[in-house]
């Protein structure tokens, strides 16, 4: 079969597998006062649509900033507003101020997860597929693999059209950022990547990769001729967007600091709900949240992010390769998750990115990686009653993982990549153990994702623990996730620095 | 050997995890028929079955059926007892769609292992990579054939277990193992009576190839080894089925019941189950006649209730034949052009698939502006464009030397469609005639696909007709 049919077949699939979960409930139905983040949405539209850009962030009578205040960079507000619009044009009570709150009906479901669809068509497909196409390596078959496998992955298409949310947009752009990069296009990627930030703070977690990945380009291009001038048009294209997207508010700086203060809420505490990150599964054996002020929580916080992440971009900067690129949006993306103040149970999306690029390179880990991203947000899901989709979607990567691109076949210490740390390791572990190793793990890990799973839905927690499964869940998913930090820090770290050494990176 | 049919456990596994995705999707009236069915064969003894008509959805498949309906519904039992109660009309809690749905799902590894013994048939594709093999290309056209999967698995039907087992009686068949063919199609006919109109084409199949057993050297008929033993066998397999399935209502002196229920003639017109896209036409014809016969005060608009006026009738007809006809003939096509028959029936088998998808919707057009079945439309036609693709690249890779698959005239009437399409959903309902004469894009969509059907039956007959002698050889191997 031609290559393009073989593509278009992905993204049918693709497209086929949202739409199908978009069927189910979304966050928050039925659920007043406050419903969930679908009513968070359809605000914003109603807040954009009828009031005027200065109002937007500040709480007025017109705008409550206790329902849903936006808290989300000016791009998010603007992608509100054309849905206003539009929303707007089919039934204006959809975004009546005020009176709108809380509105909910089958034919604003399906406008609601038909803006998600479209933007995830015009957007994150194309990425995902130049991506396929160009950035990876392999037989045309395993490039479409690849991309189906990215296509599906389940955590993304949960969220964005079960739950209810625009990550796709945010996590596109960044993708935009990559392949402009990989492709070096330098211009087009730092765009794409300022617009990216524009649309969600999170994607400050891979901010260090892209700013060390360019200044290193920049300092191999030589720091005294094209490399500065690189580095100026760079920073000329950041500050343009920025300066294009934050345009209504540069009017006034207490525009520009209510927007900082909405973006970055220090108050909110270390953690809320249950995340697989460090702090909350700390808090299970020591209270650190009532224990340590909010000022040290901050520092501490600060510190350990800023150590874990440092060894990562200093190697990135001395080795400004793809391959050295993508492990660094992991590593620098995944201890935010788990060091960092006030972090989601949504923001593993984060990490979660860069991991599907890995799908080629290294597929066990990859997809054992988005497996337990998903099963980490299951609390999430259940809540939302997303149950159904959950398990499909997870089974069918994971065989699609295992079938396609033969991950279980392919763990040997080469695929590994781990390179010489794995000939220290050689004096206890032979090559043939430690891919026996991988597999029993993986396995062990997965029957007990399946296991919680079940119990979380089955069984009712005792009453003297009634988070039990929540905090279960998540602080396996901990576990799983602080090994991988290490893992991919380890594998990024060996990496040879010479180019004689180089086999198949990139 | 596991790793041979790899591909085919990805297929199979692919197209269930897609079924299960639409197990919270639109359903039909049909999930109703079924659910009634449940709790009739549950709730009722066998004597009742024929007879109990609390819902208007009546039994009326043979009695085959209802026993497969009566095993169900031991299992129903541990999902909802409450959907066994025959008073319970449209009862749909969320246990009984999701067993209603599994049960759907479950049923259809009667038709995956009846797609891998067709597989088997297949011939050797040795050399060639997996993407061009005829049997991965048969597996995924049948297996992902998304006219099956939409009436199935979104409207609710159980067409995908039924074509499982009249697909493995061919396969018997090609496999040379008759008498299970002749048996499995006798089971067949007493779980769904509409097969009754392929029955005269298998029994003269089964007459050619079983009963005589030699043909002449150039593949013509040898008429004086005909087998009577042979002959006898079949009709005792036969008769034996049906014993079976009739018996105990014979003995209860039912027969009439159950026969006027498995075809209902209601005042006196005749439903003949073959080529039901001729309906179509009659349709219109149907139509302007009762018009033109109001307008000229022939007739009295006062006395048309639903059940006078044929075209309610037809429409009830194309309501509960068409979802099952227009995947069979197209599941055929598939079949008969990677098993050896002329290269020509792939394209039509597209044609139909697409016109299929069309017909479809017509239910929903009368439905108007009903948002359910909008929500689904864009799952339908994500299915359709799916196949599309994938039928038109592998048949041109597969049949690249007979030339292009469909002349221009065939590739704009297929074109067509999506003018079509848009006029009879957007474009007409936004017009002023959308209240006086709400049926126009209905019937603009019936005469357009009728033509299109009409016109592939016509070069099918045409193409079989003009090669007898290979595809006697075929069969005769």
């Amino acid at each position: 079969m031609e290559n393009w049919s073989l593509v278009s077949v992905c993204v049918l699939l693709g497209l086929t597998t949202r739409w199908a979960v978009s069927f189910s409930s979304y966050s928050g139905a039925g659920k007043p006062p406050m419903f969930g983040d679908y009513e968070a949405q359809r605000h914003w539209q109603e807040v954009t649509y009828n009031l005027p850009v200065q109002e937007w962030y500040f709480n007025t009578t017109d705008n409550d900033l206790g329902y849903w205040g936006l808290d989300y960079p000016p791009l998010t507000a603007y992608h509100s507003l054309l849905c206003g619009h539009v929303a707007k044009l089919i039934n204006p009570a959809w975004v009546e101020l005020r009176t709108s709150r809380g509105f909910e009906s089958a034919a604003h479901k399906l406008f609601m997860r038909t803006t998600v669809l479209f933007a995830d068509i015009l957007i994150y497909f194309p990425a995902v597929i130049l991506y396929c196409i160009y950035l990876s390596d392999g037989s045309s078959k395993r490039k479409v693999a690849t991309a189906l496998c990215i296509l599906l992955y389940p955590g993304l298409i949960l969220i964005d059209y079960g739950h209810f949310q625009y990550n796709s947009v945010s996590l596109a752009l960044t993708l935009w950022g990559i392949v402009g990069l990989g492709l070096g296009w330098n211009l087009l990627g730092a765009l794409a990547f300022s617009l990216a930030l524009n649309y969600k703070q999170m994607e400050l977690y891979h901010s260090l990769p892209f700013f060390c990945f360019l200044l290193g380009k920049c300092i191999k291009q030589g720091l005294m001729g094209r490399g500065l001038l690189l580095l100026v048009k760079i920073s000329l294209t950041v500050l343009v967007t920025f300066a294009l997207c934050w345009w209504p508010f540069l009017s006034d700086p207490q525009l520009i600091l209510q927007v900082l203060h909405r973006l970055f809420p220090v108050d909110r505490g270390l953690f809320e709900d249950k995340v697989a990150n460090t702090w909350c599964s700390l808090n299970v054996l020591i209270k650190i949240k009532t224990l340590l002020s909010r000022d040290t929580q901050l520092l501490l916080s600060f510190a350990l992010t800023l150590l874990s992440i440092l060894p990562s971009s200093i190697k990135l900067l001395t080795k400004p390769t793809l391959w050295q690129f993508k492990l660094a949006l992991v590593n620098s993306s995944l201890a935010f998750f788990l060091f960092s103040f006030q972090v989601h149970e949504k923001s593993i999306l984060l990490p979660a990115l860069p991991v599907c690029l890995m799908m080629n390179e290294l597929p066990l880990m990859a997809v054992w990686f988005l497996l337990i991203s998903t099963f980490s947000m299951l609390p999430l899901l259940l809540k939302d009653g997303l149950l159904l989709p959950y398990t499909v979607t997870s089974l069918a990567f994971l065989y699609l993982g295992v079938y396609l691109l033969s991950a279980l076949d392919r763990s040997p210490e080469e695929e590994l990549r781990l390179g010489s740390c794995h000939k220290r390791m050689q004096n206890y572990l032979s090559k043939h153990n430690l891919s026996l190793l991988v597999k029993c793990s993986f396995t062990v890990s997965l029957v007990a994702m399946a296991g919680l799973s079940f119990t979380s839905v089955v069984l009712e927690p005792p009453a003297r623990l009634p988070d039990l499964f929540p905090v279960l869940v998540s602080v396996f998913s901990f576990l799983h996730f602080l090994a991988m930090l290490l893992y991919f820090n380890l594998v990024q770290l060996t990496e040879p620095s010479s180019k004689k050494s180089q086999k198949k990176t990139n | 050997m596991i790793a041979e049919w790899s591909w085919f456990v990805a297929l199979a596994f692919g197209v269930s995890f897609i079924k299960c995705l639409l197990i919270n999707a639109y359903h039909s009236t049909d999930f109703e028929v079924h659910r009634n069915w449940l709790a009739v064969t549950h709730s009722l003894p066998v004597s009742q079955w024929y007879y109990e008509s609390t819902s208007e959805w009546t039994l009326d498949y043979p009695p085959f059926f209802a026993w497969f309906e009566y095993g169900l519904s031991h299992f129903a039992k541990y999902f909802d007892k409450e959907m066994l109660v025959v008073q319970n009309l449209n009862y749909a809690s969320p246990a009984t769609v999701l067993f209603q749905r599994l049960s759907v799902i479950f049923t259809d590894l009667v038709f995956i292992y009846a797609v891998k013994e067709c597989c088997k048939c297949c011939r050797e594709d040795k050399g060639k990579d997996l993407l061009g093999k005829s049997s991965f290309i048969l597996a995924t056209l049948l297996l992902w054939n998304f006219g099956l999967l939409i009436v199935d698995h979104i409207h609710f039907q159980y067409n995908g277990f039924l074509f499982g087992v009249l697909l493995l009686s061919v396969a018997r068949h090609f496999q040379k193992r008759h008498l299970e063919g002749a048996l499995l199609f006798a089971v067949l006919l007493n779980l769904k009576h509409i097969y009754l109109y392929v029955a005269p084409a298998y029994g003269i199949f089964l007459l050619r190839c079983f009963c005589f057993t030699q043909n002449n050297a150039d593949g013509s008929l040898q008429w004086r080894s005909f087998s009577p033993l042979r002959l006898v066998a079949l009709g005792l397999i036969v008769l034996s089925t049906f014993a079976v399935s009739f018996g105990p209502f014979i003995v209860k002196g039912q027969l009439q019941q159950v026969i006027s229920r498995l075809f209902p003639f209601k005042r006196g017109l005749c439903h003949a189950y073959w080529a039901p896209n001729i309906w179509a036409l009659y349709n219109i014809a149907d139509k302007a006649l009762s018009i033109l016969g109001v307008k000229l005060k022939l007739l009295d608009m006062s006395k048309f209730s639903k059940a006078s006026m044929t075209g309610g009738l037809v429409q009830e007809f194309q309501h509960s034949v068409l979802p099952s006809v227009s995947p069979l003939i197209t599941l055929i096509c598939t079949l008969l052009s990677i098993l050896d028959a002329p290269d020509s029936l792939f394209a039509y088998n597209i044609y139909l698939s697409i016109i299929f998808v069309k017909k479809m919707k017509t239910p929903f057009l009368k439905a108007l502006f009903t948002l359910f079945p909008t929500t689904e439309l864009p799952i339908k036609i994500l299915l359709m464009l799916l196949f599309t693709i994938f039928s038109f690249s592998s048949l041109t890779k597969l049949f690249s030397k007979s030339g292009p698959l469909l002349n221009s005239v065939e590739v704009a009437y297929l074109l067509g469609l999506v003018p079509l399409e848009l006029i009879c959903e957007f474009v007409y309902p936004l017009t002023s005639w959308q209240h006086t004469l709400p049926f126009i894009p209905l019937l603009l969509t019936s005469v357009y696909c009728a033509l299109g059907v009409l016109y592939s039956f016509i070069r099918l007959y045409l193409s079989v007709l003009a090669a007898p002698s290979t595809t006697g050889k075929a069969k005769s191997q």
